[in-house]
């Protein structure tokens, strides 16, 4: 037993361990590479650092409880341009111009019930029809992608809002908002899956479905939860960052499902589902994060990050498969 | 039997399969404190029955009655609700989870907010396992026990409510003797509770322990109850299968050949060390041990999946270094593993390509492959072992238990290898495939083959092996030939007592 605990701690360990080495690593590098005088772990830069991980961590957040439900969502992207669609645009509609400042809670409550909303119909999807998600979303992706440009065609929709602006860019206890949201939503989850009978049938259903289903656990409504937890999230996410800068591209958000995914595995997420930690993603968002900009600090240009990150990415999915397999008697697999 | 209501009644049920009638108006009664144990051929219908019972499936006509009351399972919640839980053939538990999660699942007992009432889920848990008498906690991960641990877990289950009847389907499968025992103290627990047990074994020992009646199914229709204590093993093999078998042991050794593959001083870890062996052609060795002797990380060493520490293997005089399943099968060694759901089978693919799966490469007509040849395999062991299978194409996922187990045999069988090892190859298996699958051993050595057979019945290696190694604890307490073995020095060899006469 206690051999295997270590080895679990190492494994959840291991991200914020990686996390360190990047510390160690630009401050040391950068001290000769770089460009600016600033040091590289400089507080405020940290703290941009977690600002600026918040719009993909938040969705990344949700994306491991669909993984750890052994599903997958790659509308999240496009949900998400949706959701900023509808929060920029609906501030400027007339019925609603009445209400001066108390429209900023009803634009969000509508962007983020739009969020929930076609989460929904892809829990729904998958639900009912038992087609994979990964189909259902890729389908969806495209579809709601779609709907983005047929609002607007390929101009941007813009509106800003002073007031908004204001509490986005807000600093509490040194924090800025967006990374509050981040912070709230990481440990609103965590207590979601550790705590709750929601959660733990998540997991459950991610890592045997038979059994979950021999054991009476309905498996569609769990999962058009999980489907509308993440569309929120998507939703949220936009919430966050569109209050700051007011204008959406019709193009926003894309990838963003690859980015998140990326978070996700990096913090050990299994991809098939069963086990994982919303901790140990909150790391992965982090290490990107770390990653792209220290990266840019000793001055290596944006294919090379994406070149690093998925070389790396690679290699924690094999030495994973390495520890896994010495934790099993030396089993090949 | 404490009451004369029964505690439940099946009644004329009827289940179809496309292409399969798995039962046809089958009924059963179950009084309340009694044992009735459910017997038949693979596919003759038990676990379709179950599953009918526990409210897995709908049948398609028929009555079910809970103490006389009409009932319709609509789901395995609203059954478990009702009284009436399924202890499952094959293992169905969520390996990243803890004990306590699994025994409670779909049912974790919950506070406020939907919160998981974590003290009461491992309070509870607990004093179940208590009673189980097993040496892990409620906080364990499921995938780090044994497999025998985990079926422990499932058994576990059966404790969790005030419950009517009990469905045990092949639960001693992959036991070892001492858990064996809790098990029959579990069920004699309840049985004495007043709680109606229906039991499903291929074993006879422990029918004739345990049991108070059996009913008899063969291709899905009901075949008559008998008394437990007025019945015979024969009388039961003939209701289930329509003909007599001759059971007893015969020792007729083929001409033994060179030595095919010899093992000296091989060791790995703490799971065996020291391990020295050698198989003939023509020759059949038993390897008898119990559950966790180390057995299957020898065979498993010789099939290329891990790495020894120390020790030589040699394949026809020539030392090797196997390093994967590939080589292993490259140079003759192939292996029926223990663990057919997992290692063996890939359960969504129809019965044919599994069978034919590891010698795809060599069936190509051109760069297609080579249809016709495939079938004729399939039908040749199809036959041989006695497979019910409405056609090739069916999934093996949809075969029964202990035919799911015969696709495997034969997908070996029909590589010919030079070595065949096979793990406990009839766990699950009916009396009639069973004495099917250790005449085809035996044909095998016979035609020039070596073959392993690793089980852990005592009446299996008896019969088919020509040489018995005995293992305890990882070590090869002492190897015997056929004449010499008696099962008293058997039982003391596996037990890690050493014979003074030996030498
Ligand atoms: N889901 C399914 N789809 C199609 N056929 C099925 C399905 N489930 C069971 N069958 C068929 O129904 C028949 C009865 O199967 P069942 O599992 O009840 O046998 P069993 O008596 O439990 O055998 P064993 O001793 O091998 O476990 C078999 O022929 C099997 O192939
Ligand atoms: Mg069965």
């Amino acid at each position: 037993m206690n051999t295997l605990n270590t080895n679990d701690l190492l494994k959840q360990g291991a991200i914020w361990g990686f996390i360190v080495l990047e510390l160690v690593f630009f401050t040391v590098a950068g001290k000769y590479l770089s460009l600016s005088q600033n040091a590289f772990m400089d507080l405020d830069n940290m703290l941009l650092l977690f600002k600026q991980s918040a719009p993909i961590g938040i969705i990344a957040l949700g994306m491991t409880v669909i993984m750890i439900n052994g599903n997958i969502d790659l509308s999240v992207g496009a949900i998400f341009a949706l959701c900023a669609v509808v929060l920029l645009d609906s501030m400027s509609w007339p019925f609603l111009t009445g209400l001066g400042d108390w429209v900023i809670p009803v634009s969000w409550g509508l962007a983020l019930l739009t969020g929930v909303v076609l989460g929904a119909i892809n829990g729904l999807i998958v639900w009912k029809t038992g087609v994979d998600a990964f189909i259902v979303t890729l389908g969806a992706m495209l579809g709601y992608r779609g709907l983005v440009f047929m609002f607007n065609g390929e101009q941007p929709t813009s509106h800003l809002n002073w007031t908004l602006v204001d509490f986005a860019e807000a600093q509490f206890l040194g924090l800025h908002t967006a990374t509050w949201f981040l912070l709230g939503v990481a440990v609103a989850l965590w207590l979601l899956m550790t705590r709750t009978v929601h959660g733990r049938n998540a997991y459950a259903i991610g890592d045997n479905r038979e059994a979950a289903v021999n054991a009476g656990i309905r498996v569609g409504p769990h999962m058009m939860i999980n489907f509308m937890i993440i569309g929120f999230l998507a939703g949220l996410s936009a919430v966050v960052f569109y209050s700051e800068s007011g204008s959406v591209n019709p193009n926003d958000g894309s990838l963003y499902e690859l980015w998140a995914i990326t978070a996700v595995v990096l913090g050990g997420t299994k991809l098939t589902g069963g086990s994982g930690s919303i901790i140990s993603t909150l790391g992965g968002v982090l290490a990107i994060q770390l990653l792209r900009k220290g990266l840019g600090h000793i001055g290596a240009d944006t294919e090379t990050v994406n070149l690093v990150i998925g070389s790396i990415l690679i290699a924690v999915l094999f030495l994973d498969r390495q520890l896994n397999r010495k934790a099993k008697g030396e089993l090949r697999t | 039997m404490t009451s004369f209501t029964p505690a439940l009644r099946l009644q004329d049920i009827v289940k179809t399969f496309p292409g399969v009638r798995a039962l046809d108006g089958v009924s059963l009664t179950v009084l309340p404190g009694e044992v009735h144990a459910l017997m038949g051929e693979n596919g003759a219908g038990k676990s379709t029955l179950m599953r009918v019972l526990g409210g897995v499936l709908q049948p398609n006509s028929g009555r079910i009655l809970i103490g006389e009351e009409p009932t319709i399972m609509a789901s395995p919640l609203d059954a478990k609700s009702k009284g009436v839980v399924f202890i499952h053939q094959e293992l169905s538990l969520a390996e990243e989870l803890s004990v306590a999660e699994n025994v409670y699942l779909g049912e974790l007992p919950r506070k406020s907010f939907g919160r998981v009432d974590w003290d009461r889920l491992h309070e509870k848990t607990a004093a179940i396992l208590d009673k189980l008498k097993v040496g892990f906690t409620p906080q364990t991960r499921v995938g780090d026990l044994s497999l025998a641990n985990q079926q422990m877990v499932e058994i576990a289950r059966a404790l969790t409510v005030d419950a009517k009847a009990v469905i045990f389907d092949e639960p001693t499968a992959s036991l070892t003797d001492a858990e064996k025992v809790v098990l029959f103290d579990v069920i004699a627990d309840l049985k004495a509770r007043g709680v109606g047990v229906i039991y499903i074994s291929h074993r006879m020992e422990e029918i004739f322990h345990m049991t108070d009646r059996i009913s008899i199914l063969r291709d899905g229709q009901y075949r008559g109850t008998l008394h437990t204590a007025e019945t015979s093993e024969e009388e039961l093999t003939q209701l289930m299968i329509g003909r007599k078998l001759d059971l007893s042991r015969k020792i007729n050794h083929a001409e033994v050949g060179a030595v095919a593959l010899e093992v000296r001083g091989l060791s790995c870890g703490r799971l065996y060390s020291d391990v020295s062996f050698e198989v003939r052609r023509g020759e059949v060795l038993g390897f008898y041990g119990l559950v966790g002797a180390g057995r299957t990380e020898v065979a498993e060493t010789l099939f290329g999946l891990r790495d020894p520490d120390a020790g030589q293997i040699l394949l026809d005089g020539e030392e090797v270094r196997i390093g994967s399943p590939v080589e292993a099968i490259a140079r003759g060694i192939s292996l029926v593993p223990e663990d057919r759901k997992g290692q063996g089978l890939v359960l969504g693919m129809n019965c044919r390509d599994n069978m034919t799966l590891p010698q795809v490469d060599d069936l190509k007509a051109g760069p297609f492959v080579a249809e016709g040849a495939e079938i004729a395999i399939f039908d040749q062991y199809r036959d041989k072992l006695d497979i019910r299978t409405p056609g090739w194409r069916q999934k093996v996922g949809n075969l029964s238990g202990g035919n799911q187990q015969k696709i495997v045999i034969a997908k070996w069988l029909s590589m010919h290898p030079n070595v065949l090892i096979v793990d406990e190859p009839t766990r699950g298996i009916d009396v009639g495939s069973k004495s099917e699958i250790h005449n085809l051993i035996r044909d095998l050595a016979a035609n020039g083959f070596a073959v392993i057979v690793i089980s852990s019945e005592m009446p299996e290696v008896l019969h088919v092996s020509d040489r018995i190694v005995a293992m305890h604890h990882g070590k090869v307490i002492r190897t015997f030939t056929s004449e010499e073995v008696t099962e008293e020095s058997l039982v003391q060899a596996i037990s890690g007592i050493v014979a003074e006469t030996a030498a």
